[in-house]
């Protein structure tokens, strides 16, 4: 394997060599492929066509919060835009956003294995996630959904009269191409590493994309059982958590936010891995603290499982019960902790540059502490009875899941935008970019922890006038952001035509997707499988620079 | 292990993926692979135990007189022993391809497999769910409570959230069974074209290991449903 | 480089298929038996250490985890551990929320609203 220098192998037009790109043409090699790069790139299609619809469904939320009396629709209308907003950016677009596209390209080039383990289920998964979507769809189209994405019962099985049936079967389905992603990288993980991979020589994307799997694996299966039961009680007109039948509708909530708490690491998880490899590259440094930011992953993932009562403190859930999960929620937060701690040291008397996928981590490290802090707040019981329901929650998880999730996906398909079409980006535009989404962003959502501490309500369609300065604000820096996601869209369709050839190397990152194989990969990633006898970003320093 | 024998595999021989470099990668991932499916299959039938378990706790007596009055043990027994033996007769069809025996062997024990399955299946469609059908015992078809189950009281409820239960939990494995019943006629089919070896038995291997997985939910089941106020005379 | 789990290509006899099999029925006529038995809260307790013990021959035997060592074996660990944790976690509500839910009580559960006194009596 090469060191790091400066001197980036000169560049072979992508035309004139085999890769996963023009090793086949038409629609059959696409729709029928069982390439894991193609599969990555069909995922990125259907989830960036899901971002709009949820995209569509916040923009009219927040045109309706410009009045305090309501600017656009009806109450009944914004509870069905709420809902849909929520189902579809976390189920059709978070859930599977990292990990089905960069995941499903990188972690066979990244443990240098020619594909995953089974491909063809690689390829059914992405079918069942296409269905999925066609079955959420159909329920936004037939009347929409307005149980929140929570779909609480008994209003959701017995009052609602929404497409609820399908929309929960949309998400079962969808919950099964989650399990088969995850199921695939545990095993390409565990049985695929080139000669020499070593665990702890594994870049921290793919502990993380480890982590995320083990959470798909045990998470999914009760999220899926739980809206099972949920359409059969809305069938039926009977079930198992109805109330004059003894049932509880608490233990819907138990059943739902055992994976649904679960889930929001799923969300975070990848981001965090990607943010470990934007830093050490743009750094140029090797990561502070290795072990520690690869089992922080491991520990995120087994103790999100273990604090979800955390959104029932105001439920009815017993005090003991809340008590034990509100100990363990500040649990959570430790090992996030380490990882900024350790990001941060990597960055200390690194040599940094400022290419817009640092940008993206760097505005991720903030904004995801920000968002991270505030979660205390709620995790703590007494706090909680006064902030939960209120805009602080919506903010707080907005941080979490655009201010970072959102912005480690975009920092990712940057950064291996040129590995994954052999074409670089403007990257003023780009700068740009993520200047005005970071801009738009906090305009968006500092507000809405500042009305929200104030006592406005979540999922209302109408306030008091006296938050309405806040929510023009927040509207206004929703627009802004909409512009910044809508310029990355354009400039990176124009860039796989018009956009120049990337080198092989453009970024001089360590990795064996960027040092061995070439950019665009050949279809079978590597002529030979590489042997592996260095550490992860093992980043020389630079001649004249000092060493750590 | 003693009286285990190993087999050697030939590098080489069977059919190895292109994503594989050996016999040995691609069969340790399957296996792998089915063992996290079985996971899920874990916790997605776990998601339901618990709910059970959450209302068992709270509603025992209500619980206790529907399984003893409405579902005969007799019945999830015989279901019982059916299940037992099919798990039998596909562990020794996978070992029959693994020793090499004629192909007829292996089909004959995948038909016995499959004839007991369809023997669970029978029993309980005519003789536990048909029978709850006439008799109004199921929730949201015609659910109709008896006067002798008034000594529950306010309680009553939880007698038709138990049958919810029991529907619910036995239709979700007969479900996974009738899967298994579709696998295995696949499996019947490629057993008849020579497809499997001593040394490629990967797709029997691992559809037995489902098949067992299906049994071991029956066997929480059948004490859980059927035996829960004990049978004595109360 | 991949992780060997040993054994993977290992026979297992017709004879202990056979006896695991006779023992899974004896323990089916034996839980049955059992239930026409009034021993009270206990009946549960044994019907489901011998589904335990059913599922453990079938797990052992018929899935041949017996010879399977290391990650087979964490997989399985890992799966009912979590089922224990969302089940406990979920009665840790569910049977602590105070009298009015305790219409009918199990006799175990009847021990928890006990809990907390104890806990004061300690602290």
């Amino acid at each position: 394997m090469s060191t790091a220098s400066l001197e980036l192998p000169p560049a072979i037009p992508a035309e004139s060599r085999v890769t996963y790109l023009n090793a086949e043409y038409g629609l059959k090699s696409w729709l029928l492929t069982k390439d894991h790069k193609r599969i990555g790139l069909l995922y990125l299609a259907t989830i960036t066509i899901m971002f709009m619809f949820g995209g569509i469904a916040a923009f009219l939320m927040r045109v309706q919060l410009l009045e305090p009396q309501g600017a656009l629709v009806e109450p009944e209308t914004y509870n069905k835009l709420f809902t849909i907003h929520g189902v579809i950016m976390v189920f059709f677009f978070l859930v599977p956003s990292i990990p089905a596209t960069l995941g499903n390209f990188l972690i066979p080039l990244m443990i240098g294995a020619r594909d995953v383990a089974f491909p063809k289920l690689n390829l059914l998964s992405w079918y069942i996630f296409v269905t999925g979507c066609t079955l959420a769809l159909i329920a936004i189209f037939s009347g929409g959904v307005d149980t929140g994405w929570t779909f609480y019962p008994p209003y959701s099985s017995n009052y609602s009269h929404t497409a609820v049936v399908w929309m929960a079967m949309g998400i079962f389905i969808a919950g099964f191409s989650s399990i088969l992603t995850g199921l695939n990288f545990v095993v390409t993980i565990h049985k695929m590493r080139a000669p020499g991979m070593t665990w702890f020589r594994l870049p921290l994307f793919i502990w993380a994309m480890y982590a995320t799997s083990i959470i798909f694996i045990l998470g999914t299966p009760v999220i899926a059982i739980t809206l099972f039961l949920l359409a059969l009680e809305t069938l039926l007109h009977v079930g198992i958590f109805d109330p004059s039948l003894g049932g509880d509708p608490l233990l819907f909530q138990h059943m739902f936010w055992f994976y649904s708490h679960p889930a929001v690491y799923i969300m975070i998880l990848p981001g965090m891995g990607v943010i470990s490899e934007l830093i050490t590259a743009f750094s140029r440094k090797k990561i502070f603290g290795y072990s520690f930011v690869a089992f922080s992953s491991m520990a995120i993932a087994v103790i999100s499982f273990i604090v979800w009562g955390h959104h029932m403190f105001v439920t009815g859930q017993s005090i003991y019960a809340g008590l034990i999960f509100s100990v363990l929620s500040f649990l959570v937060a430790i090992p996030s902790a380490v990882k900024v701690f350790n990001w941060t040291a990597t960055l200390y008397k690194g040599s940094i540059s400022y290419e817009a996928p640092m940008l993206y981590a760097l505005g991720f490290i903030g904004l995801f502490t920000m968002g991270g802090l505030t979660g205390l707040f709620l995790a703590s019981l007494a706090t909680d009875v006064h902030l939960n329901g209120t805009y602080f929650v919506v903010a707080h998880f907005h941080y979490i899941m655009v201010g970072g999730a959102v912005m480690a996906y975009l920092g990712g398909i940057h950064f291996w935008w040129p590995k994954i079409t052999g074409r670089m980006y403007p990257d003023m535009w780009a700068r740009i970019a993520a200047a005005l989404i970071f801009i738009g962003f906090n305009l968006t959502f500092a507000p809405q922890f500042v009305m929200g501490y104030l006592g406005m309500p979540r999922r209302y369609a109408v306030y008091p006038a006296e938050f309405q300065v806040l929510n023009v604000l927040s509207s206004a820096g929703a627009s802004i952001l909409a512009v910044g996601y809508a310029i990355p869209l354009i400039y990176l369709f124009w860039s796989m035509r018009y956009g120049p050839i990337a080198p092989q190397n453009p970024w001089g990152a360590k990795g064996l997707e960027w040092e061995v194989a070439a950019t665009p990969p050949p279809p079978e990633n590597f002529e030979t499988i590489p042997i592996v006898t260095e550490e992860a970003y093992n980043y020389q320093p630079l001649k004249g620079a000092h060493s750590v | 292990m003693s009286d285990a024998a190993v087999t050697h595999e030939g590098h080489g021989h069977g059919h190895v993926a292109h994503q594989f470099e050996t016999v040995e990668q691609q069969r340790e991932a399957g296996q792998l692979g089915m063992w996290l499916f079985l996971m899920t299959e874990i916790l997605f039938f776990g998601g339901m135990f618990t709910a059970y378990t959450v209302y068992r706790e709270l509603h025992l007596p209500a619980f206790e007189l529907a399984s003893r009055e409405i579902l005969e043990a007799k019945y999830g027994a015989t279901n019982t022993a059916v299940l037992i033996c099919s798990s039998l007769t596909m562990a020794l069809a996978i070992h029959s391809a693994h020793t090499g025996k004629k192909k007829w062997q292996t089909m004959m024990w995948l038909v016995f497999t499959m004839i007991l399955g369809l023997t669970f299946l029978g029993i309980k469609l005519r003789f536990e769910w048909y029978e709850d059908y006439i008799h109004h015992f199921v929730p949201g078809l015609g659910f109709q409570y008896r006067p002798e189950w008034s000594s529950l009281g306010s309680q009553m409820g939880q007698v038709q959230m138990f049958m919810c239960f029991y529907f619910f939990m036995t239709g979700l494995h007969a479900l996974h069974m009738i899967v298994g019943l579709g696998i295995l006629t696949v499996l019947l089919i490629m057993t008849a074209r020579n497809r499997f070896s001593p040394d490629y038995v990967a797709p029997l291997e691992i559809s037995g290991l489902y098949w067992h997985f299906v049994d071991i939910v029956w066997i929480f089941l059948f004490p859980l449903l059927y035996l829960v106020g004990g049978r004595y005379p109360h | 480089m991949q992780e060997r789990d040993q054994h993977y290509d290992i026979i297992v006899p017709v004879r202990t298929y056979v006896f695991t099999f006779l023992a899974l029925l004896l323990l089916t006529a034996l839980t049955t038996a059992v239930a026409y038995i009034d021993l009270g809260p206990f009946n549960t307790v044994v019907a489901l250490t011998i589904a335990v013990i059913k599922m453990m021959l079938v797990i052992l035997f018929f899935m041949h985890v017996k010879y399977h060592q290391g990650l087979t074996r964490i997989a399985i660990i890992c799966a009912f551990f979590w089922l224990g944790i969302m089940m406990t976690l979920t009665l840790s509500d569910e049977l602590t929320r105070g009298p009015s839910w305790e219409m009918n009580p199990s006799p175990w559960s009847a021990l928890l609203p006990h809990i907390p006194h104890i806990v004061r009596f300690l602290f």
